[in-house]
């Protein structure tokens, strides 16, 4: 059938059963905005090309379907340089659909030109510049296939106006023929039977869960595994809910941030089953202190993240739900009584804890867990970057996977709000919070008039320390406490800025009133923000001092 | 230790710059590269040499495999192979000196390819310290210019560096 190149993308999102698109129009996506006018794919409008792919961001970590986004050229383009290099790090599905001048004006520094096929190749797990629109079907059906399958990542397709214009026959591919890719997705049956011996033998086991096991759905598996050995459990930030964060055998997090029995269970270790993690440096702390007793068995579905930080004794590289099926039939049931007892020791030692006191300050802590307790732990999650996103991952039990939607691996301030109108367009229904700082709600809230014109019903709490809180908390324990440009009291009111946008603004500045905020936000409809005015100099603690081995935590308050 | 890969790669728009670049972001070090086409229509060959130890090596490989439009990577130090360089060398020539350069040209078994009155271009192939040696001679008379075209290599016997003979990422690690 003979289409133009704009026809043939809405045909291809079709095929791809996209429903909804993330984007913001301009010159050069004019005839493929046109295309979309009569179609019933949904398209949010953002305010800003980085809030557009932030939100797509969230709809694919809250779906697992690939997020799609469309932009113009030029500037479009260029600002969603910080989307792409956050789903690349954090392996989020994308489909970026970019605007670009005409094939004759291409290295003419044409009006909005911007070489994003240049730019992006590093933060992109692959990319595309189209100059001939026959070949559009085969790259968009590439662009899906690659996005979503190994390990997942943001793909871009760069669109010159006149590919966009031109006409071309369209049969949409049902298969894809890319002889350079190829993931391994079975484990090598040697190595898995060789880790079931390991487990077998293994007296102080840590399984070390990371994002792969949300990615791949393996939850379940991991369960079963970590139940029928009785192995502890520690999780990445990125692995949250990837284990029931309730369960009798989880840690919670380990690493800069995690917990004193987390860290101390991963340092005395026998034996490390890393499952779709990366050995970050958030987690390891100081390499030459890491898990020194330990061998370690790493799965992972990327060769790549196997031996890169840390040597690895038994290496598998698979898909961790396949992996996870096999290893689990081998293994034995194990009790591991003493192991358990001395993490509850750990556990009992430095509980992850502090004190509200009535008439003190609100503390960000007791924001959090007033959240979860009120939200009953249901919540979907999302966060900004800084002290609360910690705070938010301490102190919010996941039980289920992808109900924690963060920025990991790149840490993008203003990541969390935009992101958030996404989880909620990916599950609507169901109750999403953006718990945020203060610096970072201001990044992206513009986006405010995308929550109020969709009237997605999130609820942003703002954890107001009028500080950039972490940064402040570094400068205050290792730069002598010269607080250098972290103050943060020239905010505007964030109760007139919600009520400026057309939502409705609270604020918080008695422990007392926190609950009550809670409740009253969940029960209007529509888009709140609560400004919860906080202890401004709370630090975050356990914390695992930069250069240093992860036994080697700072315990602050409860120590 | 310097390793000699020979990457075949997708004959695509921006596969060099992606090569390239992910060495440089990477922290890896090219003593040359040399790329060209290869028998296969549609399917380029890079020549790269890169100084690594073993774990950096480890990290290219998989790395340069995770690029979409690269098919195959094989190292060629760890096997038996030819390895070769082409270098043009133009250098001073009097009347005087030029019966003394071409002795060492003959020695070497490299060609003059260009003759004028104060100079020689001569052509030379080999492997690195050939080159590095014919340099060094001609150094005294005086050198004008050196151009390069970095290493090639082939393995030995019957064997080849061919697409499509293992699954790329399909080789497991054990």
């Amino acid at each position: 059938m003979k289409m133009t190149g704009a026809e043939m993308i809405v045909a291809a999102l079709q095929a791809e059963e996209v429903d909804v698109i993330f984007g913001y129009p301009g010159g050069k996506v004019l005839n493929l905005y046109d295309a979309f006018y009569d179609s019933s794919i949904q398209h949010y409008l953002s305010r800003h090309e980085q809030g557009a792919i932030h939100a797509a961001d969230g709809y694919a970590r809250v779906t697992g379907k690939a997020g799609v986004v469309f932009t113009t050229s030029g500037p479009g383009a260029t600002n969603l340089v910080t989307g792409l290099a956050n789903a690349y790090m954090d392996s989020v599905p994308l489909v970026v659909f970019t605007g670009q001048v005409a094939t004759t004006l291409i290295g003419t520094d044409a009006f909005q030109e911007a070489d994003i096929f240049g730019i992006t190749q590093p933060v992109t797990k692959h990319n595309y510049l189209v100059t001939d629109v026959n070949e559009l079907p085969r790259i968009i059906k590439e662009a899906f296939y690659l996005a979503k399958t190994g390990r997942p990542g943001p793909v871009l397709i760069d669109l010159p106006t006149d590919v966009q214009v031109a006409a071309g026959e369209f049969k949409y591919p049902s298969t894809v023929n890319i002889p350079g890719y190829n993931p391994t997705l079975d484990g090598h049956p040697v190595q898995i039977n060789r880790a079931a011996q390991a487990i077998a033998q293994a007296e102080k086991p840590v399984i070390y869960a990371g994002g792969g096991v949300v990615i791949s759905g393996a939850q379940q598996l991991l369960l079963e595994l970590a139940e029928k050995a009785n192995i502890p459990v520690t999780t990445t930030l990125m692995g949250l809910g990837g284990f029931p964060g309730t369960h009798p055998l989880s840690l919670g997090m380990l690493g800069m941030h995690g917990t004193y029995y987390a860290n101390m269970a991963v340092h005395e270790s026998d034996l490390i089953i890393a499952v779709g993690a990366r050995f970050d440096d958030r987690v390891t702390g100081k390499l030459s202190h890491f898990a020194r007793t330990a061998k370690i068995i790493h799965i992972d579905i990327d060769p790549a993240e196997i031996g890169k930080n840390v040597s690895v004794d038994i290496p598998i590289v698979g898909d961790v739900t396949r992996v996870l099926t096999s290893l689990v039939q081998k293994v034995k049931g194990k009790t591991h009584e003493a192991w358990l007892e001395k993490i509850a020791q750990w556990r009992r030692q430095a509980p992850l804890t502090y004190v509200q006191a009535e008439d003190a300050e609100v503390l960000p802590q007791y924001v959090i867990e007033s959240i979860y307790q009120v939200t009953e732990g249901e919540a979907l999650i999302a966060t900004e970057v800084g002290q609360h996103q910690m705070w938010a991952a301490q102190y919010y039990l996941f039980k289920k996977p992808r109900a924690f939607i963060s920025s990991g691996g790149l840490g993008t301030m203003g990541y969390g709000f935009p992101a958030s109108l996404g989880v909620q367009i990916g599950a609507p229904g169901q109750t999403v919070f953006c718990i945020a700082g203060d610096g970072s709600f201001q990044m992206n809230l513009q986006e405010l008039a995308t929550a109020v014109a969709y009237q997605l019903p999130v609820k942003v709490a703002i954890i107001n320390n009028h500080y950039l809180g972490m940064v402040r908390q570094w400068q205050e324990m290792f730069y002598g406490g010269r607080y250098a440009s972290v103050d943060l009291q020239q905010s505007p009111d964030f109760v007139k800025l919600a009520e400026a946008f057309g939502a409705v603004g609270l604020r918080v500045q008695k422990p007392r009133e926190v609950v009550p905020a809670i409740e009253k936000a969940l029960a209007t409809p529509g888009p709140v923000v609560i400004d919860f005015h906080v202890r401004a100099e709370e630090n975050v603690f356990p914390m695992v001092p930069p250069n240093s081995g992860i036994s080697e935590m700072v315990r602050g308050n409860e120590a | 230790m310097k390793h000699v890969l020979a990457v075949l790669v997708e004959d695509k728009p921006g596969v060099l710059v992606r090569v390239a670049g992910l060495f440089a972001r990477r922290g890896f070090n090219i003593e040359s590269l040399a790329v060209g086409r290869t028998q296969d229509p549609g399917i380029s060959r890079m020549t790269i040499e890169v100084e690594a130890d073993e774990r950096t090596l480890e990290q290219v490989e998989k790395q340069l495999h995770k690029l979409i439009n690269v098919l195959k990577i094989s190292n060629l130090t760890v096997e038996p192979s030819v390895h070769r360089e082409l270098l043009l060398i133009k250098v001073k020539a009097t009347a005087a000196t030029r019966a003394e350069i071409q002795h060492i040209v003959e020695t070497f078994r490299a060609k003059v390819v260009d003759v004028a009155l104060n100079s020689l271009i001569i052509e030379v192939t080999g492997n690195e310290e050939k080159l590095q040696a014919i340099q060094l001679l001609l150094a005294p008379y005086g050198i004008l210019e050196v151009v390069r075209t970095g290493k090639i290599a082939l393995l030995r016997g019957a064997k080849t560096t061919k697409n499509g003979e293992e699954q790329k990422n399909g080789k497991n690690v054990l």
